[in-house]
């Protein structure tokens, strides 16, 4: 590990730790929080002008499990993607909040006229869609995969919330698109999904960490029968269950973190988020059930990690979504291809160190 | 609450090239008929085989060449040991005098022990049974009371193991005795010796598993003689020894490839194109997979950096052991299934032999339960 990363990540974790963002503007916008993040420069922290400073995309993008940690209520993970994507592509990037619409299922398309575009169809769930200065979208057209950016503030936005109040909003979209605003999409790249699905893995893996660390400091301080809880072999070994899948999730998360400019991203990253959404259902459970009654009320901050974890397990392709991807994968080689499979994915000379 | 790690490794190039020299060695060997992939495991027995890859230097990779080693590192010593485990080949002869019993007397050893004993093991001729469980003593080791009393020239040894696998087919057994009485500290005391097996001084008996298999048995010892030389360590020292070796034990892919056969033959049994529901069944026991051999690998990479990481160990052997118990019971449900260790085909057969030996996973070197407690301690729980 780098002492650059070191000192790049340490910083980003006290200010995340220490981010209000319940002070909001007129419109419901934590304005003043992300104005830190700016003075950091994190929303271009992922732009491949940023790697020249000796951050590597993976150092880069682990700001996303601290995201998760302190359970930030802002899209700084998806600003960070959309930045990366915006220059590569040769758009301008920003250091306001941006945000990516991709859904596993395709809902937007691009049809060509005369000498510009039409972009129609319906943006479904999209991370704080009516804060955010610009809507990034992957769209496939007659002429390939094009990287998209739409104005936020030009949208009708129909105001909704996932289960953890995060906005996730719906708009209709039909909208005349120049060229120059739908270049094609960044070559060798994940695709915008993948990307989702990468930045969710990783949020999630930092929810968890919040969330046993939580439930081990309760267990050590709640006394019933004369001793606290976590002498307990019955609370011990949901913990240790727990320590389990918070360690897959990570190791799986990271792996997919560090191949994102390697041939095989959509292997690793499928397998991320496949295996962090399943541990994502079981550190949740175990975290309430340790807290017992404590940890369902409404000013415990158990929920704050929970409650996303739930979300994010479905955002970008649920567990289902993707393990079927793996699935189609296995059966195509047919049992004696499987390891043979694997090992060339996962040993992959282009991954970055 | 203590961190624990899972660092990325890369390969190196001398381990990719070695994988390929693995593969084609053992596609060979299935060519000519020699292994039959679904109904072995790393528990399967096959002396002419170790023999083999004695020759082809796949035993003993680590250590040095005075002792007949071959000086590589814990990455390249991984990628044979997990090829061999996914190709079905019988590796049980040599796996646990490889494994752990070799490195042990590697590291703690008497010279003339390194000496006489490491050469056989690499050579693949020479194989080792643990004898740490007693009757009494499970997984509460350091209840054990098989005892050693010094005598002209060494140590008069008697008591009883159990659950001892291939004793009555190795060479060598590695038992851990008590040399001291028990006082407060319980983990003093106990001492590990190197015993012969094949006299008459050490009855072996079997005990038929619950298929009607032969690998464990019971190892009493009536005054057997173990000479000076073949103590490993100081007097006393066993329990730090002994603990000093699970992250070897408990963290390399034989804790999570044990029903991969079975794997293999499922996806031939859902044949090219399974539906929806299948496809996401197989590829969540993917995603488990591929996420296990980063664990695994990052182990072997801290190994190879000299550290202990036992905690990391403990967690690779609790996810691994509960995904190899899981393949069969999710195996049955996708494919209609008529299980039957004799069954003439394939799934059927890699289906039984998972099903009937799956209990011993979480069993076998540790069991689940204190995993899940070295686990709470890393956690600060205990």
């Amino acid at each position: 590990m780098s002492e650059l990363k070191d000192i790049f990540l340490s910083t980003c974790d006290r200010l995340l730790g220490e981010l209000n963002t319940t002070d909001a503007d007129d419109h419901g916008w934590p304005r003043a929080a992300w104005q830190r993040l700016v003075e950091l420069g994190l929303p271009a922290a992922l732009t491949p002008q940023h790697g020249d400073d000796g951050l590597s995309v993976a150092d880069a993008l682990a700001v996303s499990e601290l995201c998760g940690y302190h359970t930030l209520a802002l899209p700084l993970p998806e600003t960070l993607v959309a930045n990366r994507l915006l220059a590569l592509a040769g758009l301008p990037i920003g250091d306001q909040p941006l945000t990516l619409a991709a859904t596993a299922g395709e809902t937007v398309r691009l049809d060509r006229e005369q000498d510009h575009w039409r972009l129609h169809g319906e943006l479904s769930a999209v991370p704080w869609g009516r804060h955010a200065d610009a809507v990034v979208l992957q769209v496939e057209s007659d002429q390939g995969s094009r990287l998209v950016r739409i104005a936020g503030a030009g949208l009708a936005w129909r105001a909704a919330t996932n289960l953890a109040d995060d906005p996730r909003d719906d708009a209709s979209v039909d909208l005349r698109v120049e060229d120059s605003q739908c270049p094609p999409f960044p070559a060798g790249s994940p695709s915008l999904l993948e990307w989702g699905a990468l930045i969710r893995a990783l949020q999630m893996s930092g929810a968890m960490r919040k969330t046993l660390k939580l439930a081990v400091d309760y267990a050590n301080e709640r006394v019933q029968f004369g001793r606290p809880i976590a002498r307990f072999q019955a609370i011990q070994h949901q913990l240790a269950v727990a320590a389990g899948q918070l360690a897959a999730a990570t190791a799986a998360a990271e792996d997919a973190a560090r191949r994102t400019d390697g041939r095989d991203h959509g292997f690793s990253i499928a397998v991320a988020k496949a295996r962090v959404g399943e541990a994502a259902g079981l550190v949740a459970a175990i975290g309430h059930q340790v807290h017992g009654a404590m940890g369902y009320t409404r000013e415990h901050t158990l929920h704050h990690g929970t409650r996303r974890l739930w979300s994010w397990r479905d955002e970008y392709g649920n567990e289902s979504f993707w393990q079927t991807r793996l699935g189609t994968l296995a059966a195509s080689g047919g049992g004696d291809g499987l390891w043979a499979t694997l090992t060339a994915l996962q040993d992959s000379s282009e991954e970055q160190q | 609450m203590q961190a624990f790690r899972f660092d990325p490794v890369a390969l190196p190039e001398s381990a990719r090239q070695l994988r390929r020299e693995v593969r084609d060695f053992l596609a060979e060997q299935i060519s000519k008929g020699g292994i039959t992939p679904h109904r072995n495991s790393w528990g399967s027995y096959d002396a002419d085989f170790s023999a083999l890859c004695g020759e082809r230097g796949y035993i003993g990779m680590r250590w040095p060449k005075r002792y007949g080693g071959h000086e590589k590192s814990a990455l390249e010593r991984y990628v044979v040991t997990e090829e061999m485990l996914a190709a079905g080949a019988p590796v049980g002869a040599h796996w646990v005098a490889d494994r752990q019993s070799g490195a042990n007397i590697l590291a703690h050893g008497s010279e003339q022990a390194k000496q006489e004993i490491l050469p056989e093991i690499a050579a693949g001729q020479c194989f080792f049974a643990i004898g740490m469980s007693e009757p009494n003593s499970g997984s509460d080791l350091a209840a054990a009371t098989t005892r050693a009393e010094p005598t002209e020239g060494g140590w008069l040894i008697n008591g009883t193991k159990i659950w001892t696998s291939s004793a009555h087919r190795a060479h060598y057994l590695i038992a851990l005795a008590r040399t001291a009485a028990k006082t407060e500290d319980r983990h003093a005391g106990l001492t590990q010796f190197i015993v012969k097996l094949g006299g008459d001084d050490v009855k072996v008996r079997p005990i038929y598993n619950l298929y009607g298999g032969h690998d464990f048995n019971e190892v009493v010892f009536d005054n057997t003689f173990v000479p000076a030389h073949r103590v490993i360590g100081k007097e006393g020292d066993g329990w730090r020894m002994v603990t000093g070796e699970l992250a070897f034990e408990r963290s390399g892919p034989d804790r999570f490839l044990s029903t991969f056969q079975l794997l293999r033959q499922l996806i031939d049994a859902l044949g090219e194109q399974p539906d929806r529901r299948d496809r996401a069944a197989l590829g969540r026991l993917v995603a488990h997979l591929a996420t296990l051999r980063t664990m695994s690998t990052s182990v072997a990479g801290m190994l190879e950096r000299g550290e202990s990481p036992n905690l990391e160990a403990a967690l690779v052997k609790d996810i691994g052991t509960t995904f190899e118990q899981e393949i069969p019971e999710i195996a049955r449900l996708l494919v209609e299934a008529r299980p039957g260790l004799e069954r003439g085909d394939p799934f059927n057969e890699a289906l039984a032999r998972a099903v009937l030996t799956s209990p011993s996973f979480t069993i076998r070197g540790g069991t689940r339960e204190i995993l899940r407690g070295i686990i709470a301690k890393g956690l600060g729980l205990r």
